[in-house]
């Protein structure tokens, strides 16, 4: 215990000194202290200290802010992130819209904690693939779950399958660079796109839609999704959502952003916002202020004679069927129904009338919510809210396990949210470790054990700097493009250079 | 001071209207780099002496450069302020929410539309809250303390938990 003990002071001295004078505790640390060793030589020695050992099952913003946390916490705690992906960060990298690059500079935080001496990345690890959490739980002290939210609400109508008809997941992940979104080939040779849902992510794909290309251009969206929006037609975007201005899920920036969308302008119904000015006052400032932008595009009709493009809120209607072309083969209008409000505020319920509305389109997006999976039969799941049941963080009835991110409080929330919640199961997580409800005492292998059985299977793991490696040379065809990076879209190229 | 004041507001006014340019001027308050490139080349701002409250309730007392932003300041001493700075100054999230005196508060400068919407997010939002990064260390603030809203069980607000999507 004693030497367990001065081990730790020793690891924190070491750290500290380690900002300022690398190559001296470099030195140091290899002769002291095992925990702070570079990934590989402690490995090596990981069998002389019993430190606890944690593992992060995903590699976006949840796993990096939990893995922060943990880290910076106890200076003995070793922490692996395993992340199907070859490349990490998750939905920051293939959610956050191409023109929000400042939201991305979260990646520079991860990137310090990835680097950390006690942390490392498997990529191209798919956990309940190439391992299980089973097996996960044999390794470690702990396992995190923080694998985000990668199934889809369906809307549950015909004509869904319909071509031309998408999910916001899919597309976003199309122009993202996601490789399992890259077949995706939209047909953007309409005039008026339909996106259903009104949250951030139906605001990315409107903006994204009706952005200049000039402004595109410059972002990180792939080169072939901005060839398809080089060739697009798409001059009308309505934004659809099944209850009223009050009750609007986007924030403020987005709209904000679209308003500010050049050549373009809103496009709303003044009907919609009927009474709407009577209610503001007693409104919370948050949807006050929201609700007064949007009034304010009723006011202002800006843009003149440049103005081709428009994009508009559609309020009270919920999807009942897509509407097929000629042929039957694509999509041509949807079907709404007709929505009254029943009650008042955030809780206000759409209720149909009965009546109907069909709107002409030629693209249809999706944009209902994103939800999570269940990973494995071991791991607790609740089929009604689609996450991983949990107390703080604490999945409910097994030892060990814990949960951060959308997995653990579903598909909602900003980034910070992320942050707040992950931090919050990382204190659970540690809570449990002083008091001993999560036993450290025993020896557990880590990753060496788990690298051993990938191994069996035949599954090389994408370390860190190998992902540099797939970093550098996006960056690098980017700049040819004046882009700030041209991501690889395919699997199999991004292990190649992960390993050339 | 007054010439920072200035490219500060040109900052937000260019924003505002020039959409175009929002990547590049929103790169330009970036504070943990090129903000500090622009005070090194003034004059060296007097010091003035700044307290902050973290989520625990603890105070830490610091000497910070006229011109600094409170972000600034938090990330160079290393403050102990959990996830502080997320999108490092850039108006992107709103994880320097710090919560001042009415006193001090109703000094500031004015706050510009993209911080409201930003502080519009942020959990236990008050009517006394700014973004650290942008509030700006000048010469009448010193001895003032700033708070870091408390860290809450729960901490998303209703509105924010039903964003996305
Ligand atoms: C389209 C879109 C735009 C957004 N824009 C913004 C924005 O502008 N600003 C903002 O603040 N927030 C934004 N968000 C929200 C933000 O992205 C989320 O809050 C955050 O990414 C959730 O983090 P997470 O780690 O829970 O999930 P994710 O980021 O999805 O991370 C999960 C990770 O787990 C990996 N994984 C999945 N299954 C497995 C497995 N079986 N084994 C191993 N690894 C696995 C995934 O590949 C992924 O890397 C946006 C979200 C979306 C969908």
């Amino acid at each position: 215990m004693c030497l367990a003990l001065s081990r730790l002071s020793e690891c924190g001295i070491m750290r500290n000194i380690k900002r300022s004078f690398m190559p001296l505790s470099r030195l140091l640390q290899a002769s002291t202290c095992p925990a702070a060793l570079s990934s590989s030589a402690r490995r090596l020695v990981s069998g002389c200290a019993s430190s606890p050992k944690v593992c992060i099952v995903g590699g976006g913003a949840a796993g990096f802010y939990t893995a922060q946390h943990l880290l910076k916490a106890r200076s003995d705690m070793v922490v692996d992130i395993y992340e199907r992906l070859p490349v990490p960060f998750g939905l920051v990298r293939f959610g956050v819209a191409p023109d929000h690059p400042e939201v991305k500079n979260v990646i520079n935080t991860f990137t310090q904690t990835a680097q950390h001496e006690r942390c490392s990345f498997f990529g191209n690890v798919g956990v309940g693939m190439d391992i299980s959490v089973e097996e996960l739980k044999n390794a470690y002290h702990a396992v995190v779950l923080s694998y985000g939210a990668d199934g889809n609400r369906s809307m549950r109508v015909s004509g869904e399958s319909l071509e031309g008809v998408f999910s916001a997941r899919d597309f976003v992940g199309w122009y993202n660079g996601l490789p399992s979104n890259q077949e995706l080939c939209p047909d953007l040779s309409c005039e008026t796109a339909v996106v259903l849902g009104q949250g951030n992510v139906a605001l990315d794909v409107a903006r994204i839609l009706l952005s200049p290309l000039d402004y595109l251009k410059k972002t990180d969206i792939t080169e072939q999704a901005l060839q398809s929006l080089k060739a697009s037609r798409v001059n009308r975007v309505l934004i659809v959502g099944r209850r009223g201005p009050l009750q609007i899920a986007c924030t403020i920036k987005e709209v904000r952003e679209m308003i500010n969308l050049p050549e373009t302008k809103a496009d709303m119904l003044p009907s919609d916002f009927e009474g709407i000015a009577e209610v503001l006052k007693g409104l919370p400032r948050p949807r006050k202020r929201l609700t007064e932008l949007m009034l304010m595009t009723l006011k202002v009709n800006e843009g003149g004679q440049n103005t081709c493009k428009r994009w508009g809120f559609r309020f009270l209607r919920s999807p009942v069927e897509v509407l097929p072309d000629a042929d039957g083969k694509k999509v041509a209008g949807i079907r709404l129904a007709v929505n009254k409000l029943e009650g008042s505020g955030e809780e206000a319920r759409a209720l149909p009338t009965g009546q109907t509305q069909d709107v002409e389109c030629g693209l249809l997006i999706s944009s209902i919510g994103y939800k999570s999976l269940p990973l494995d039969p071991t791991v607790p799941f609740d089929p009604r809210t689609f996450t991983v049941p949990n107390n703080m963080g604490r999945v409910l009835h097994t030892a060990g396990l814990y949960c951060s991110g959308w997995v653990k409080r579903g598909p909602t929330g900003v980034i910070a949210t992320t942050m707040n919640d992950s931090f919050e199961t990382a204190r659970t997580l540690l809570k449990d470790a002083a008091s001993g409800t999560l036993d450290l005492s025993v020896y557990k292998a880590g990753a060496q054990e788990i690298t051993a059985l990938l191994k069996t299977r035949g599954v090389r793991a994408v370390s860190f700097s190998e992902w540099e490696k797939i970093n550098s040379e996006e960056v690098r065809r980017g700049e040819a493009l004046g882009k700030p990076r041209e991501k690889v879209l395919d699997v199999k190229e991004m292990l190649e250079v992960a390993w050339s | 001071m007054a010439l920072r004041v200035c490219v500060r507001s040109l900052i937000f006014s260019t924003r505002v209207q020039l959409w175009r340019e929002t990547l590049s001027s929103r790169t330009v308050i970036r504070p943990f780099s090129r903000h500090h490139e622009l005070q090194s080349e003034s004059s060296p701002g007097s010091k003035v002496l700044l307290h902050f409250v973290n989520q625990n309730g603890t105070k830490m007392s610091v000497m910070a450069t006229e011109g600094e932003s409170l972000l600034d300041i938090v990330i160079n001493k290393n403050l102990q302020i959990d996830g502080f700075g997320a999108c490092e100054g850039t108006l992107a999230c709103s994880t320097c929410h710090l919560i001042f005196d009415e006193s001090v508060y109703e000094r500031l400068e004015p706050v510009a539309d993209e911080e409201l919407d930003m502080l519009d997010l942020a959990y236990g939002l008050t009517k006394m809250s700014r973004l650290g990064c942008q509030v700006i260390v000048a010469p009448w603030m010193n001895d003032m303390t700033v708070r870091v809203p408390l860290g809450v069980k729960d901490q998303r607000v209703p509105q924010e938990a039903k964003n996305k999507q």
